[in-house]
């Protein structure tokens, strides 16, 4: 029987069906952070059970963490220090292998984990963080889950599931020059609607996709959860292969090439069946960005923000706009263009990697930010970092007058800690633009790395193109 | 968990679509490592006045009833972050159900492991209920859940059905921990595990070989 991708590794993975419909589903991987691990192993500690594999289970510190040099235990957001230390002792009672602040790996769960090769095609990755989807770009079944989850997870080794249905994203063309998997996904998101893919298993495919580079992918691959999906997946492929080659964790030696047969294994049938698909070319696209209070609120950089009175499908759509577009202090109809920003983001497990560093600093090499905008640079993971600075990026970023940062989430989310600015407009490459994600009440608008560059140095919104 | 059968509690409604995790429990607010002292930071951002401290802001629906421990939103809600503090939150404000179009799946799944019980039902459906609780009188803000039953009824004589999946309604009845249930299955799991590493030994992590 013809099957996809998705089927394949479920199978492979489903230890039985149970009574009520459900099936228990093996975990190969689990991946912990400062922010949640700490309550799942003490939970589980305090329920008398232990992790039944500690081998599979590991555990960053990405959340909490400050990014500003010379960062300690001591974090910004009150009460840091309590999670950060509850951790560093959980995943040590626990014997789970830690990414600790001044590890050379540390950096956000969804950077390092594919960097060192933890996630790998055909494994069942998961982690309690809605963004873990992003590791479905190569090639695993990686999603989110809660807390408690994540300690069924860890004490059973499997978790239990109703099979999700599946959706694939048939991506025909290539992207044109300078425009990025991130425009292409909140180009999808945008048309779709941020309930587009709920609850499906989405595998992202076609020459569009073939093109992307491992990074790009994962960009693609992290909003998934954005269009609510139990996860996005894109079949392995020899930029897989070649990518995760010498990786830490990967397999070596005669495992590599056991693993190498079995992911080549890894793909649709010609004539798989998905409960839903969608076409979509995306050689006319242009850079493509936020302008209200969700992921689906998404439009072209040298577009106009909707008008509720003309664009809402019904009472209820009309009055989410006009509530989005006045929380945002924009007029319907304006184009996004004359807006001006306070601050420019770049970084998250959406666009922190190399590649995103090497985009924005096209953009910056030579020139400035305008005044009176804060620009920051936050490097998805200390490996990043040194590549960037290897091949002088850091310098490029300060001479703009960027802050350069050490590795972490960062200004993606406000937890209480430093954030920008009340109600500021930001320009940011992350992956939320929800009511106060990165501060009191800030205006936040997502966009790719070279988008948020350029409108740096323009000091609205703008995009590389228009330089 | 407590178990849930029957139900009968206030009701308001939040229906703007979309409302998400950071919404029900902004991360400022999560400040201490465990799963309790969340209640008060439930919607914080919409339900204090804004740099008024905790002053209630009195055109909140949660503000304009005492004791609620139902909600009626809006599609897709509980999207966004996976953080199982918004259930926690929630749980410890006192609410039961929540009644949606539909939910974030990982927000879903928490609450089910939560004893908080998701209900499904038509966009329609729900802006009735959002209708018939939008009272001033309490009393009218009453609704009558019967998990076993899968049914529930207002105040205001509004009866409807809903479906839930079997493992969902089952963990629910009975207040299950999920852990303990699936360790009943763990010779099944141990033998899958052995077959697996077998069959998959490119797949296994063992320490030692790792470079560090
Ligand atoms: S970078 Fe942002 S979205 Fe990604 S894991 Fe960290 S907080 Fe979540």
């Amino acid at each position: 029987m013809s099957q996809s991708l998705f089927d394949k590794i479920w199978d492979q993975h489903q230890v039985k069906t149970l009574e009520d419909g459900s099936s228990l589903v093996l975990i190969d991987r689990i991946f912990l952070h400062e922010r949640t691990g700490a309550v799942a192993l003490e939970s589980l500690h305090d329920a008398g059970r232990e992790v039944l594999r500690p081998d599979t289970a590991f555990c960053t510190m990405d959340h909490i963490v400050d990014t500003l040099p010379g960062r300690s235990d001591d974090t910004r957001m009150p009460s840091g220090k309590a999670f950060i230390q509850a951790t560093r002792q959980a995943t040590q009672a626990a014997n789970i292998r830690l990414f600790d602040l001044n590890d050379p790996q540390q950096g956000i769960v969804h950077v390092i984990s594919p960097e060192l090769g933890i996630a790998q095609p055909g494994l069942t990755l998961v982690c309690p963080d809605s963004h873990t989807c992003t590791q479905g770009a190569l090639g695993a079944l990686a999603w989110g889950i809660g807390s408690s989850e994540a300690e069924h997870a860890l004490a059973t080794q499997t978790l239990r599931l109703i099979k999700p249905k599946s959706m694939r994203v048939n991506v025909n063309g290539t992207l044109p020059a300078g425009i990025t998997a991130k425009d292409l996904i909140l180009h999808l998101i945008g048309r779709y609607g941020a309930a587009g893919a709920r609850g499906h298993v989405v595998e992202f495919a076609g020459p569009g996709i073939r093109a992307l580079d491992l990074e790009a992918r994962m960009t693609l691959c992290n909003m998934a959860v954005e269009f609510s999906a139990f996860s996005g997946i894109i079949a392995p492929d020899e930029k897989t292969i070649a990518y995760l080659k010498g990786r830490p964790y990967a397999p070596s030696g005669d495992m590599w090439t056991q693993a190498e047969s079995a992911w080549r294994e890894l793909y649709s049938d010609p004539d798989a069946v998905f409960d839903s698909e969608i076409e979509l070319d995306c050689s006319a696209l242009s850079a493509s960005v936020t302008w209200g209070t969700s992921p689906e609120h998404a439009t072209t950089v040298n577009g106009c923000a909707p008008d509720p009175q003309q664009h809402a499908r019904d009472e209820q759509h009309r009055a989410a706009m006009q509530r989005a577009l006045s929380y945002m202090a924009i007029a319907p109809n304006q184009p996004l263009r004359e807006l001006n920003i306070d601050a420019a983001f770049i970084g998250s497990c959406t666009n922190s990697r190399l590649s995103d560093l090497r985009a924005a600093a096209d953009v910056l090499r030579g020139r400035k930010v305008a005044d009176g905008v804060r620009a920051i640079c936050v490097p998805g993971s200390m490996s990043v970092k040194r590549a960037a600075e290897a091949e002088g990026l850091d310098a490029v970023f300060r001479a703009a007058g960027f802050e350069w940062r050490e590795a972490g989430c960062s200004m993606c989310f406000f937890a209480g800690g430093e954030s920008m600015g009340y109600r500021e407009r930001v320009m940011s490459t992350t992956n939320r633009n929800f009511e106060s994600r990165q501060g009191p009440e800030t205006r936040t608008h997502l966009a790719s790395p070279a988008t948020v560059a350029a409108s740096a140095v323009f000091g609205r919104i703008a995009e590389a193109a228009e330089l | 968990m407590t178990p849930f059968t029957q139900h009968e509690g206030y009701a308001v409604a939040l229906l703007q679509p979309n409302i998400d995790t950071d919404a029900i429990i902004p991360s400022r607010e999560m400040t201490s490592v465990g799963k309790r002292g969340l209640a008060d930071g439930l919607f914080a951002g919409w339900r204090y006045l804004a740099g008024q401290g905790r002053t209630p802001n009195p055109d909140f629906a949660l503000n304009q009833l005492d004791d609620v421990s139902i909600l009626i939103a809006g599609p897709n809600f509980g999207c966004g972050s996976s953080r199982e503090h918004a259930v926690w939150a929630l749980v410890e404000f006192g609410v039961r159900a929540v009644i949606a179009p539909s939910f974030g799946a990982i927000f879903r799944n928490n609450c089910v492991r939560n004893g908080v019980l998701p209900i499904s039902l038509p966009e329609s459906s729900v802006q009735a209920l959002a209708q018939s609780v939008d009272s001033a009188r309490a009393d009218d803000c009453i609704i009558r859940i019967d998990l076993p039953k899968r049914q529930l009824s207002t105040a205001t004589g509004m009866a409807l059905a809903f479906e839930l999946p079997h493992s969902d309604h089952n963990m629910l009845v009975n207040g299950l921990d999920a852990i303990g249930l699936t360790q009943q299955h763990s010779a099944d799991i141990a033998a899958f595990m052995q077959k697996d590493a077998e069959v998959r030994r490119w797949a296994q992590l063992s320490r030692s070989a790792i470079s560090r």
